[in-house]
């Protein structure tokens, strides 16, 4: 390949856009022709700036990254971070940072938009910030350190997002709004009454119509803003969120044409004035357009791929429709929103003041086509409304039917009434007709079509409607989607839960009496037995070694260690937080000696000793049990370890008692059997020695109590455990940890980890937040009261095995004989004994 | 994972083993499990795993005990089942199915365990010859 024909391609701004057309240009082959350099300002790489607010709630700017650190450098790209353009040079095709200069063949601004701050006296003074880049986050958050309020100015879609933020750390809020109501852009007067209500009912202030003056001393906090009326409101942080505008400097500089309010002024292939430079995002003016929203950016850098690469993909404009969620409130607007662009058109409006929802349609005169719509309070009806209006559909005979309130299920459009147009998701461009065709060349599940296509991975936004459209797509195909756990039930592993609570079965061969499928011998398999067995013991907790339950267990719940690869088991008693006194210890190495095993220390911080024979575990465990020591359940799928810290008592950093909490923990959830294994973490600072964040629930020490992050995993695929509540109390710690165990126990798959679980669960974290915290679902006090009865009927396994003579009979490695078993062959390495 | 199986001669039922041996008593069994008995055979010991379906049409089944994808002797530590209308045992370490019947390999058509026939008398398990 020869590189010196290779055009120089240079891409100032590394947001979102810019970030986008690099992928794009990655993905089409286009380096193959291009040498590409990439400046950014920002120390960080891409990040997701649509949730920027994520990053006080835990996700750091690694998480908020957009792509692996070695992205650029891999594929050849040449990234600069922390270098600012600060000019171009159109004759010499040059551009200029402070380090050097670059040639360019090709340029393209992808500069995005800074913060509008007003012109108000003061606006300079110290704790005056704006919230758009993850540095201005960090000034927020170390100004929040000496502050107890904050101030946002500006009541639009990024002013209420900050207030969020000040509201994560802890400030009283309050939000000034120069306009009558919240969101004006968005909302009308009856949405915006609406919406202020649920945010005013959330403890942040809403102050409309004031015009800020100016802002001087305070008296009790560190600024005091003067309004119009003279009226006045001190605080000791003001955020300004009032509006951003394009980043069009070097463009102006180099006399490109710009806009009259501002903005790179380009055609329908993206060129600016000089066709060598492009323009993508929100520095773009397209037909005097500003496109704000992240999806519009996209397909900005796909075009412009295109021009680059000489295609002839062309930038038409772009729906501008929204939803969101904001301070945990739905907003939606779609199209005409406000039905001021359509003359003629008529409006349904629906309120309903006790449940606070807010929805309106603006319909064509004919009553025939959705011209937009506007939701507050509740996004539900949003994926039908959009569909309605981007795709032209008729509107049904009384359309006011789509915004009541349905006694049934909604009437929700089908996924076979969108043709086959139909944009399914928008940030990534994917319709309906490269879903089927996606499915047609092989993929036949939703995870294949959403790598495919990639579909429903850059907002989320369309996570429901994809799985709708995958799931009729399939059917249409007779993929049957069979969710039976096996032959021998026609059922899921939570409709079995479900089935043994409701109806208090307590024994494998009543329910397959009762539920198994016909046609089979009802002796179940290997699949359906130990899922079966596991549901049994997480509803009733009965010890798994009675007559009734010892069919159904894998060997290693059968025989209470895991067998190895000779057939050997191994053995790993309980260390309840890690934590030993030396005379255990000493049992263990004595132990270990005795017959003969080989011993590592595990990485849940306990001992595993290896190469027991069937015959010899209840002669240890016999000793072991003596010494205080109880069965470790590392052979089931419950709970394992819970890993600690040393904690306050020793470290000079720890906040609390790690090692004490991991112990109450462990203790506490010791015995549970679930879909899966379950290992926790307790660090007892946020330095994170116990790596918490990667266990299924994470817990971490602050001054006021614990953060608990939920559904980490290590292993094959590593993922980071989201925060899902701060500052609990021990009590309220164990209850959440209750319900969200409990929830899991019931809904998941069998053999799926809380990491797959949660990746998989509709709604996402929010879901399970609103189910746990929030009660959505009603059934708190159930969950925690099934917790209960299974902590109440812990006993030790092994201790109730070595007393029954009847279940000690199935430890004889042979029934006839007590000669040992003669395959087992031990050699010696490093000083122990292992397999030969 | 793939396992090596050891592809030995079937130990077949006309192989004689003395006749008529007692193996163990009906209370030594484990309901819907197995459990691994030695059988004395011309050939010398031999380690076989003994399942016990009390209510079904058959009720004993006599297997061996070795797995030969994995080479240890654990057969008897299997979960017993019916996979499309065959009873069998699934090897508790790579879950390969064994039909108890005639000891055929269902994911593996080359590799079939050996099996023999056994029966109650009164309280005892016998193993026929």
């Amino acid at each position: 390949m020869s590189t010196t024909s290779k055009r120089n391609v240079v891409i100032i701004g590394n947001g979102m856009v810019g970030h986008h057309l690099v992928e794009q240009l990655v993905e089409n082959g286009a380096l193959a022709q291009m040498n590409v350099t990439v400046f950014g300002e920002e120390r960080h790489r891409a990040y997701d700036r649509v949730h920027l607010s994520e990053y006080f709630k835990g996700r750091d700017a690694e998480a908020l990254a957009l792509c692996d650190a070695d992205y650029y450098a891999s594929h050849g790209v040449t990234f600069n971070s922390s270098e600012a353009v600060v000019s171009i040079d159109r004759v010499e095709k040059t551009v200029s940072t402070e380090r050097g200069h670059y040639a360019y063949d090709h340029l393209v601004l992808a500069t995005g938009s800074y913060p509008f701050v007003p012109p108000i006296p003061g606006n300079d003074r110290e704790g005056c910030l704006v919230y758009r880049t993850l540095d201005d986050l960090d000034a927020i958050r170390d100004a929040a350190q000496s502050a107890a309020t904050g101030v946002v100015v500006g009541g639009g879609l990024l002013g209420l997002e900050a207030a969020n933020a000040l509201r994560g750390l802890n400030l009283e809020t309050a939000v000034i709004e120069f306009a009558p109501r919240l969101m004006p852009m968005q909302v009308d007067a009856e949405g915006g009454e609406l919406l202020r209500e649920k945010i005013e009912a959330l403890g942040v202030q809403v102050l409309t119509e004031r015009a800020t003056q100016r802002i001087e001393d305070g008296e009790a906090s560190r600024h005091r803003m003067v309004f119009q009326d003279d009226k006045i409101l001190e605080t000791d942080l003001i955020v300004f969120s009032a509006g951003i505008r394009p980043r069009d400097q070097l463009a102006r500089e180099c006399g490109l044409e710009v806009g009259e309010r501002g903005g790179v002024v380009i055609n329908d292939q993206c060129q600016t004035s000089d066709p060598a430079i492009l323009a993508i995002g929100e520095v773009a003016l397209w037909s005097k357009s500003i496109f704000g929203l992240v999806a519009p950016g996209y397909q900005m850098a796909k075009t412009a791929l295109s021009t680059l690469t000489g295609g002839d993909t062309s930038f038409a404009g772009a729906d501008m429709s929204t939803k969101l969620k904001l301070l945990g409130v739905d907003v939606g607007s779609i199209g005409d929103a406000h039905g001021n662009q359509n003359p003629g058109a008529r409006m349904f409006r629906y309120l309903d003041p006790l449940t606070q929802i807010y929805r309106k349609m603006v319909v064509s005169s004919d009553g025939k086509k959705l011209l937009g719509a506007m939701l507050v309070g509740d996004n539900s009806v949003y994926d039908t409304l959009l569909q309605y209006y981007a795709n032209g559909i008729e509107l049904p005979k009384e359309p006011a039917s789509l915004i009541l309130p349905q006694s049934g299920a909604a009437p929700a459009l089908g996924p076979d009434a969108l043709p086959e147009t139909a944009m399914i998701c928008s940030c990534h461009n994917v319709t309906k007709a490269s879903i089927c065709a996606a499915i047609d060349a092989g993929a036949s599940d939703l995870g294949a079509v959403k790598s495919d296509t990639r579909a429903s991975t850059g907002c989320g936004g369309c996570a429901s409607l994809l799985k709708s459209v995958v799931d009729h797509e399939l059917a249409a195909r007779g993929v049957a989607v069979d969710k039976s756990i096996c032959e021998h039930f026609q059922h899921t592993r939570q409709e079995l839960y479900d089935i043994v609570r409701v109806e208090g079965i307590k024994t494998f061969s009543e329910l397959i009496e009762k539920h198994g499928a016909s046609g089979t011998h009802h002796l179940g398999c290997d699949i359906c037995k130990p899922a079966v067995g596991s549901i049994l013991a997480s509803c009733f907790n009965e010890p798994i070694t009675d007559a009734a339950h010892i069919p159904l267990q894998d060997t290693n719940d059968t025989f209470m260690a895991n067998m190895q690869k000779n057939g050997t088991y191994s053995v790993v008693p309980r260390i309840a937080g890690g934590e030993i006194t030396p005379d255990k210890l000493v049992v263990l190495g004595q132990v270990a000696q005795k017959y003969g095993l080989y011993s590592k220390i595990t990485g849940g911080q306990r001992i595993d000793l290896f190469g027991a024979r069937l015959e010899d575990l209840p002669d240890i465990w016999g000793e072991l049990i003596a010494a205080g020591f109880e069965t470790g359940h590392a052979y089931g799928k419950s709970l394992r370890t819970v890993k600690s810290c040393v904690g306050s008592t020793w470290c000079r950093y720890g906040v609390q008692d790690s090692v004490g909490m991991a112990i109450k923990l462990e203790n506490r959830y010791k015995g549970l059997r679930a879909p899966h294994k379950i290992k926790f973490g307790v660090s007892g600072c946020t330095r994170e020695c116990a790596e918490a964040q990667s266990k299924d629930i994470g817990i971490i020490a602050t001054e006021n109590g614990w953060n608990l992050y939920v559904c980490g995993n290590g292993g094959m695929r590593p993922r980071h455990a989201e925060l899902f509540a701060t500052d609990l109390d021990d009590e309220a710690l164990y209850r959440t940890i209750d319900r969200f165990l409990m929830f899991y126990v019931r809904t998941a798959d069998r053999l799926q980890r809380t990491s797959v679980w949660r990746e998989n669960l509709e709604g996402g974290l929010n879901y399970l937040k609103e189910v746990i915290l929030d009660d959505s679902l009603g059934m708190g006090k159930e969950l925690e009261r099934q917790m209960q009865t299974v902590v109440d009927n812990y006993q030790c396994e092994w201790a109730g095995a070595i007393s029954d003579p009847d279940k000690l009979k199935r430890f004889r490695s042979y029934v006839n004989d007590s000669r040992p078993n003669p395959s087992i062959i031990m050699t010696s390495e490093r000083g122990q004994l292992r397999p030969a | 994972m793939t396992a090596t199986a050891m592809k030995h001669a079937p130990f077949t039922q006309s192989r004689k083993a003395p006749t008529g041996q007692k193996l163990c008593s009906r209370t030594d069994l484990v309901a819907f499990s197995g459990v691994a008995a030695w059988l004395e055979t011309s050939q010398g010991a031999k380690q076989i795993a003994l399942f016990y379906l009390p209510g079904h049409e058959r009720e004993l089944y006599a297997i061996d005990h070795h797995d030969p994808f994995s080479n240890a002797n654990v057969i008897a530590h299997g979960i017993v089942g019916d996979i499309k209308g065959a009873t069998v045992v699934a090897s508790p370490l790579y879950k390969q199915h064994f039909r108890l019947e005639d000891g055929q390999c269902l994911e593996d058509e080359s590799v079939k365990l050996p099996t023999w026939k056994v029966s109650f008398k009164g309280a005892d398990v016998w193993i026929e010859g």
